[in-house]
């Protein structure tokens, strides 16, 4: 049954994928790409990867598609039809597939527990993760404490897209002086007129909240963490700013905020490092943060999943304004 | 289940294959993005595919099961950090293109090698 449901899902997704490059209407591809992701997501979570499976869900058909409709509504929708140097193209990426297609016989059994990959690091931390970290996650465990460095950086890369992004659209146009068209619709009125998303929305908006909240703060115990959390939270808020128009969503959460929000994350998440080197610990070691090591860990893996959920949720939003509030020139 | 493996594997080569395409044969400089998010959607689910363990749960440890098994934990972690910061380079991209699109007048490969020879 699992195998029929994998197999239907896996074909979707190729049939998916190639209508959105066959496809010129770029309305159209997006709004694909969004039913890719989902589809992704459902394959994640047959694959035991819970975690991933709420993050695609979160970020792949939630955000990325709101953030790709918002370029296109600055930069048109329609693909001209470019065939110049196709036949190329097309038989490079022909040999490629099947190369690849012929290194898969050489990959080990699918679901075989001997496979290399299970064997170097990851017995290990299923192992420790009861006895050092004592809580049931043992994908958060891995993210927050055995692997808190890479966690780090990954923040740090979101931030910096954040700030680069802010940095681009800070720029104006060179040809701005009269040339300038705004938006056909208003942008300060978003779909207030709209009663039936007005509605539906604003009951929605709470419990999204409150799940990404629970998604937070559970994360220790079931699948969830920062990452998903600050998704969720961003999708809430952005989902607050179609309704109710941008200006009012600037109302509730001004710039400046949402600034403070990107960099204090992060500076929560590498000032807990620090904390424990002043507490006599290495950078990142979170047992020297209590009396009791584990508690030590449960409090430090509980502040850097906040510092990544504050970091995304400002960044996602603060990107979304940024595309959201620009002017059709 | 072995043929289940085997396909998963085979969907991976043709995922990445397809957005290697868009990237390379497309001219819109969305579609080029777009196609760099199924190349990406496809190296991670190569990752899952290889985290995957016969007869398996997801690595959330429960009171009271006997000699549990579960799938590894570590390309969950990897891909789904990698999720994220995912997103996030797509939306530099994204604001790129918007900003040739206000300098260029076009997204359109062709057009802005054009202006760019005069």
């Amino acid at each position: 049954m699992i195998v029929l449901f994998g197999v239907f899902l896996l074909s979707l997704m190729v049939i998916t994928a190639l209508a959105i490059v066959r496809t010129h209407h770029l309305f159209v591809a997006v709004i694909l790409t969004g039913i890719f992701s989902l589809l992704m997501a459902a394959n994640f979570f047959l694959l035991d990867a819970a975690d991933v499976a709420l993050t695609e869900a979160a970020i792949g058909a939630g955000i990325s598609t709101v953030l790709f409709l918002g370029a296109l509504a600055l930069t048109g929708e329609h693909e001209r039809a470019n065939t110049s140097n196709r036949l190329l193209a097309l038989s490079v990426v022909a040999v490629t597939t099947l190369l690849v297609i012929y290194a898969t016989f050489d990959k080990p059994r699918f679901g075989d527990p001997l496979a290399p990959v299970h064997q170097h690091v990851a017995p290990w931390y299923l192992d420790k993760t009861a006895e050092a970290i004592d809580i049931p996650n043992v994908v958060t465990a891995v993210l927050g404490s055995f692997r808190g460095y890479d966690t780090l950086g990954e923040v740090f890369v979101v931030f910096t897209a954040g700030i680069g992004v802010l940095f681009l659209f800070g720029a104006r146009p060179s040809y701005s002086s009269g040339a300038a068209r705004t938006n056909t619709t208003d942008p300060g009125q978003g779909l207030r007129h709209y009663l039936i998303p007005r509605v539906v929305g604003r009951l929605l908006i709470p419990f999204i909240f409150l799940f990404g909240l629970y998604v937070q703060f559970h994360g220790d115990y079931g699948p969830g963490g920062g990452f998903q959390a600050g998704a969720i939270i961003a999708a809430a808020v952005i989902l607050y700013a179609l309704l109710e128009g941008e200006e009012q969503a600037l109302r509730v959460l001004p710039h400046k905020l949402l600034i403070g929000l990107m960099a204090g994350g992060a500076l929560l998440y590498g000032g807990v490092g620090v904390a424990a080197l002043l507490l006599g610990g290495n950078f990142l070691d979170y047992s020297v943060l209590a009396a009791d090591p584990i508690v030590g860990q449960h409090i430090g893996i509980l502040l850097i999943e906040a510092g990544v959920g504050i970091t995304v949720t400002g960044v996602l939003i603060s990107v979304f304004h940024a595309f959201a509030g620009r002017r059709r020139y | 289940m072995e043929l289940l493996g085997l396909y998963h594997y085979w969907v991976f080569a043709v995922l990445l294959m397809i957005g290697f395409y868009a990237v390379i044969a497309k001219s819109n400089l969305i579609k080029k993005l777009i196609g760099l998010s199924i190349f990406q959607s496809a190296v991670f689910l190569l990752y899952i595919t290889m985290g995957k363990v016969e007869g398996g749960t997801a690595p959330i440890i429960q009171a009271g099961v006997e000699n549990p098994v579960f799938s590894n934990p570590l390309p969950q972690v990897l891909i789904l950090t990698a999720i994220v910061v995912g997103i996030s380079t797509t939306a530099l991209g994204l604001g790129i293109v918007v900003r040739i699109k206000e300098e260029y007048g076009s997204i359109e490969e062709s057009d802005i090698q054009e202006i760019d020879r005069r």
